[in-house]
């Protein structure tokens, strides 16, 4: 059996690993476009705060980790694939075949159609490559100009601001991370960060960038040395064109992770699958599905078809050292009802989302501990009983409602 | 070490909170939190001052072993001038909320001045500010509970707070802290009122630590631990029964004050009693008792969590009292019930209930029903005066309305705030009321155990258990046995409870340990953790210091030795039934004895070579 | 036989004693933000319950993880936060659905109970015995695996 996985990200390494725990006698490749061993994009900012090195953001600690494994790693791209011949055609000309393809290509951060976003002083932040020009050039005391304060903005935000830069942060919505969080919950990070020296426009549009900084909507002027975009992301499915596999937002995959051709699958950023939340089907660019994905794909590529539940969207922040998390349907749906704490004093938000009496969504601000039982009261679809009323009174009984309904107490 | 070495300087006349450092000389000679406290106190304030002007000031305090491992290291104190005395009063309490200020950085708090508008401490680690508490005034202790933890959204966020009941002046309100636990006696939530604070909230994520000698200390610790589990009291009795242990003890003995400290055996004790507890009630066919609960650290786990028939009339159509609390503790049970002849057990604990929800000290407080009932029998007072309650001994649904005119000081509830002595001079029979300095009884009859009358007599903050717990050696036979009945001797034991309890108030620990520990095995856990030897001698020393210092701001503050006394009831009726029967008690056998020992004067002063052997000089 | 911590609500009285001996153990100092197994009160029922990471087989923390920070000790069976490789992320912080990864500002990293090497801490300062160390078959804690065990896939 071959199995071919087409990006080194963290779904096609752990597809990778699961497959060979399924499978011992299989043939594993990883293809990947990059040139450092498999890492995460996830720990990048922690190499902007020089708080590892680059080898900490490998996937792997051990560096014979993959052919300890018998897994093969070949640096490449992928240009096409044939799926009627089972073969994938790479950028250096070789063609790979295989019995099993998954597709785990990740996504590429999106540049806004603004006049100067390809001078020599815009960068994005999405590789080690890009990490190691803003290394170099975001020295402490520099202007730096981060334009986008979504989530991944927000990530860097905080690696920016402990390097001691000059932060001015544009963000186009009215509020910091619109998709994540609310507006109490976006106005308490903007103020936040804004305590803590950073300039933030929100509601801003940018009309074009040249050497000096970032030329407003409102005519304003930001000066900068270092413009960063971070202003979306977008899965990388161009080379997929004429394989017969069926994209929208990105590779749509039924709940057995595969396509709309055979035998090929898709998993992490680049896959369009169920939303656990909705019921509908949605790119969830994150790390915990691009994990889970990459295991359940393995499972249902080697023969042992796994219904997938759906994934949920989820995201932790830590912006300058405010926590933010939020989970699956925060916006609430019709004829649910909600609980909610705002205390502006002390950088506190906590807002649950109720359908019946089952915990469908959540924001929260300055929860540091047990955030996960969040996730856990979410997916397991928990009845909440008496205690969602408990909850409405009084939020903060949250460990207290997991507890009860779901511990042996 | 151990100590955290900084204390809360809290100005709530100008609005400030200023860190200092521990006076670590003072810290040497006075341990911690009640010792400690007390010396600051009598250092900073006029004895002479009006408890409940802003020249007052209140301390919160911890002591070195609060906050660490060893068992029941979770205690602290509230300290200041009583309001219900004029003396010093140190209340202490347990729960979770000493911890939470060690775990923030403090050893202490220390409020002073009134703050203009009603205001709350929040405390983050080393963050510590005052915020309105305009929207908590008014509210009780459990209304203000949610609210401050919804506000601050932080369900680990401890809480001290005073009820409506010191909003209303009642002057034995009480500090109540984790929603049933209670700085209680002397009026200490009546002076956190007068000083417009409704509340502490304290969250520390710090730790403890400045261990001296880790191992040592914890070698201590375990030790101390397992002595704790494997005696009988502390290992069996108090986690089963807590201390209702003692209802039927105590009753038997014939040691039991009853309707106002008429009689010494309540007929009823059986029904109110930890065993009682325990029992299948015909309604609901639940006990009382849900399980038993500890305070921070506690490996003896004394504590009550009850609940109270929801068909029973105290609570029907009242659901916000259906669920557990703090239930009765002995000393709660016969206040509320043997001294009010009140044997009904679900009233007592729903009454214990309103008592820890608006800070009411139920000693003082059904001492003071029991008063209000006597002077009702004698005609002194009347249902004009009551508003329309027949306060006749043994009416439960009396006993309800008065606990809730109490908690808001409504109506007769305003006179009951007055506590037991200035009621019955009100009513012009003040020979009725059962108080040493002005404090009500606990709930030891001093006729059958002799020794607790000198211990009453001579207790620093008026009559009190806590101060010379003699019951341990008259009645359990710890750390040896004597004879309840007879005076010799007493004045000895009494003077080595004193001290042994001052060092062990001062050290963090609950005095419940000592039903098992002896300070054998409380030094080395206090020398294990703090810097310097701090062996049973020092420690003995320690607490006759504090001992001789709250003294002599008694003394200070005008007290005279002429109130080293009892009531008259206990010197001249003799108990009516019991072992006890015939006996009065001799405390004229014991003081003079006791002033000795304590090298004091035939007068009761303080001799000079006292003070200078002391360091008080 | 791996063993684990078996947990008796009914026998706690919400002392802290574990939670002190925890962080003691794991941070050198009496700590119950610190701790990794935490005691919650329920105070209108009354009742106290211990409550920590089960090891549980699915392990999310761990395959959360981006950057191999939370591996398996082969003596215990415990995922075990490498301090050295962990960078704070918090991924597994919200990837856990029982809420027992934990972030800690002091150090910028993740803590989550590891069974201390095999001699857990709580266990022994538990004074009612409501927290054992027993053999992992005995722990009687179906009810949590068998949440654990629902993975994100049902079977076809």
């Amino acid at each position: 059996m071959q199995y071919l996985i087409l990006g080194a990200g963290p779904a096609g390494v752990n597809a990778a690993e699961s497959l060979r725990r399924l499978d011992r006698g299989a043939t594993i490749r990883i293809v990947g476009d990059e040139p450092e061993p498999p890492y995460s994009r996830m720990a990048i900012p922690y190499l902007l705060m020089d708080r590892i090195e680059e080898r900490g953001t490998h996937l792997r600690e051990r560096g014979d980790h993959f052919d300890a494994m018998g897994i093969d790693i070949v640096r490449a791209r992928a240009e096409r694939i044939d799926s009627a011949a089972h073969r994938v055609v790479l950028d250096n000309g070789e063609a790979l075949r295989y019995d099993k393809l998954l597709i785990a290509t990740g996504s590429s951060p999106v540049l806004p159609p603004i006049p100067g976003i390809d001078g020599p002083n815009v960068a994005t932040c999405w590789t080690l490559a890009d990490a190691r020009v803003i290394h170099d050039r975001a020295q402490p005391g520099s202007h730096v100009a981060l334009i986008g304060a979504g989530f991944i903005g927000s990530i860097i935000l905080e690696a920016l601001g402990m390097r001691g830069v000059k932060l001015s942060v544009i963000e186009q919505s009215e509020r910091m991370v619109p998709r994540m969080m609310g507006p109490h919950a976006g106005g308490l990070l903007q103020r936040w960060c804004e305590s803590k020296g950073v300039d933030v426009h929100t509601g801003a549009g940018v009309d074009g960038i040249d050497a000096g900084g970032v030329h407003l909507t409102d005519g304003s002027h930001i000066d900068a040395d270092l413009v960063i975009s971070a202003t979306g992301v977008r899965s990388n499915i161009g080379f997929l064109d004429g394989s017969g596999v069926t994209v929208e937002q990105g590779v749509l995959i039924d709940r057995y992770f595969q396509t709309s051709a055979t035998d090929i699958y898709a998993a992490g950023d680049v896959a369009q699958g169920l939303d656990f939340c909705t019921g509908e089907y949605a790119v969830h660019a994150i790390q915990p599905t691009a994990a889970d994905h990459g295991h359940l794909a393995a499972q249902n590529m080697s023969g042992s078809p796994a219904l997938y539940e759906g994934s949920m969207n989820m995201n932790v922040l830590d912006t300058l050292g405010l926590l933010s998390c939020s989970f699956g349907s925060w916006r609430g749906v019709e004829g649910g009802e909600h609980a909610e704490l705002y205390s502006p004093d002390d950088y506190r938000y906590l807002l649950l989302q109720f359908d019946d009496d089952r915990l469908i969504g959540a924001n929260a601000v300055g929860l540091s501990q047990h955030v996960g039982i969040l996730r856990g009261l979410i997916q397991r679809r928990t009845s909440l009983g008496e205690w969602k009323g408990r909850l409405q009174r009084d939020p903060t009984r949250l460990m207290e409602a997991y507890m009860a309904t779901t511990q042996v107490i | 070490m151990a100590w955290t070495r900084k204390i809360l300087r809290v100005d709530l006349s100008a609005g400030t909170c200023i860190p200092e450092a521990l006076n670590m000389a003072w810290a040497n000679e006075y341990l911690g939190q009640r010792g400690l406290a007390t010396k600051y106190l009598a250092e900073e304030i006029d004895p002479t001052c009006d408890p409940l002007g802003p020249e007052n000031k209140m301390i919160m305090a911890t002591g070195p072993l609060t906050g660490t491992m060893a068992s029941t290291g979770g205690r602290y104190s509230v300290i200041t001038k009583s309001p219900l005395t004029g003396l010093v009063a140190c209340s202490n309490s347990g729960g979770f909320i000493g911890a939470e200020m060690k775990n923030a950085g403090w050893d202490m708090i220390i409020f002073e001045g009134k703050a203009p508008e009603p205001v709350y401490l929040y405390v983050e680690n080393d963050k510590a500010e005052l915020r309105s508490a305009a929207d908590l005034w008014g509210k009780s202790v459990w209304e203000a509970d949610e609210l401050l933890h919804k506000k601050h959204q932080d369900a680990q966020l401890r809480i001290a707070c005073i009820g409506r009941s010191a909003e209303a002046g009642c002057l034995y309100a009480a500090v109540i802290n984790d929603l049933h636990r209670a700085a209680g006696r002397s009026g200490v939530g009546t002076v956190m009122a007068s000083k417009n604070l409704k509340a502490v909230a304290v969250r520390g994520t710090l730790g403890v630590g400045n261990i001296d000698d880790p191992k040592a200390f914890m070698d201590a610790v375990n030790a101390g631990k397992q002595v704790l589990a494997e005696n009988a009291v502390t290992g069996q009795g108090l986690p089963t029964y807590g201390t209702q242990v003692l209802m039927n003890v105590i009753n038997g003995m014939g040691a039991m004050p009853t309707r106002n400290m008429r009689e010494v055996q309540f007929e009823g004790a059986e029904n109110i009693s930890g065993e009682a507890m325990h029992e299948p009630r015909a309604s609901d066919g639940k006990p009382n008792l849900t399980t038993n609960a500890g305070c921070f650290g506690c490996t003896i786990a004394c504590g009550r969590i009850s609940t109270v028939d929801k068909g029973h009339f105290s609570v029907k159509n009242k659901p916000e009292y259906w669920g557990n609390s703090g239930g009765l503790e002995y000393e709660a049970a016969w206040a509320l019930g043997s001294d009010t002849g009140v044997d009904d057990l679900d009233a007592l604990t729903y009454v214990n209930f309103l008592c820890n929800e608006d800070g009411i000290d139920p000693i003082s407080f059904g001492a003071t029903v029991a008063a209000a009932m006597e002077l009702y029998q004698a005609g002194a007072i009347t249902r004009e005066t009551t508003g329309g309650i027949d306060l006749s001994f043994g009416g439960a649904d009396a006993l309800v309305k008065m606990a809730e005119l109490t908690a808001t000081g409504e109506g007769f509830g305003k006179d009951l705030g007055l506590g037991s002595k200035r009621l019955c001079e009100k009513y012009g029979m003040p020979e009725l009321s059962m108080t040493v300095k002005n404090q009500e009884f606990p709930a030891y009859d001093p006729r059958g155990i002799q020794g607790m009358g000198l211990a009453y007599a001579t207790s620093n903050r008026g009559a009190c258990h806590l101060r010379g717990y003699t019951v341990a050696s008259e009645v359990l036979g710890i750390p040896f046995k004597t004879d309840p009945l007879v005076t010799d001797g007493k004045a000895e034991l009494v003077k080595a409870f004193q001290d042994a309890t001052a060092a062990v108030d001062s050290s963090g620990l609950c005095v419940f340990t000592t039903f098992a520990w002896s300070m054998e095995n409380i030094a080395p856990q206090v020398d294990g953790a703090c810097e310097g030897d701090w062996n049973v001698d020092r420690m003995l020393e320690v607490g006759e210091r504090i001992w001789n210092l709250e003294r002599d701001f008694n003394m200070r503050a005008g007290m005279t030795a002429d109130q080293d006394t009892l009531p008259k009831r206990l010197l001249k009726e003799a108990a009516n039934v019991g072992p006890a029967q015939g006996r009065v008690n001799d405390l004229d056998k014991m003081l003079p004895e006791y002033y000795e020992l304590r090298g004091w004067t035939p007068e009761g002063q303080i001799k000079p070579e006292t003070l200078n052997r002391l360091g008080l000089g | 036989m791996h063993r684990a911590l078996h947990i008796d609500p009914g026998k706690c009285t919400g002392c802290l004693q574990c939670e002190m001996a925890c962080s003691y153990e794991n941070e050198g100092i009496f700590n119950p933000s610190k701790s990794r197994i935490k005691v919650f009160t329920f105070h209108e029922e009354g009742q106290f319950a211990p409550y920590t990471c089960t090891q549980c087989a699915e392990a999310w923390c761990q395959k959360a993880c981006p950057v191999d920070a939370i591996q398996i000790d082969a003596n215990t069976g415990a995922k075990v936060v490498v301090e050295a490789r962990c960078v704070g992320c918090k991924v597994c912080t919200i990837a856990c659905p029982f809420g027992t990864v934990n972030y800690s500002s002091a150090t910028g990293k993740v803590i989550k109970c590891d069974l201390c090497g095999g001699d857990p801490a709580c266990a022994k300062a538990c004074p009612t015995a409501a927290i054992t160390y027993i053999d992992a078959d005995w722990t009687g804690l179906d009810k949590m695996r068998a949440y654990a065990g629902q993975s994100l896939a049902g079977t076809a």
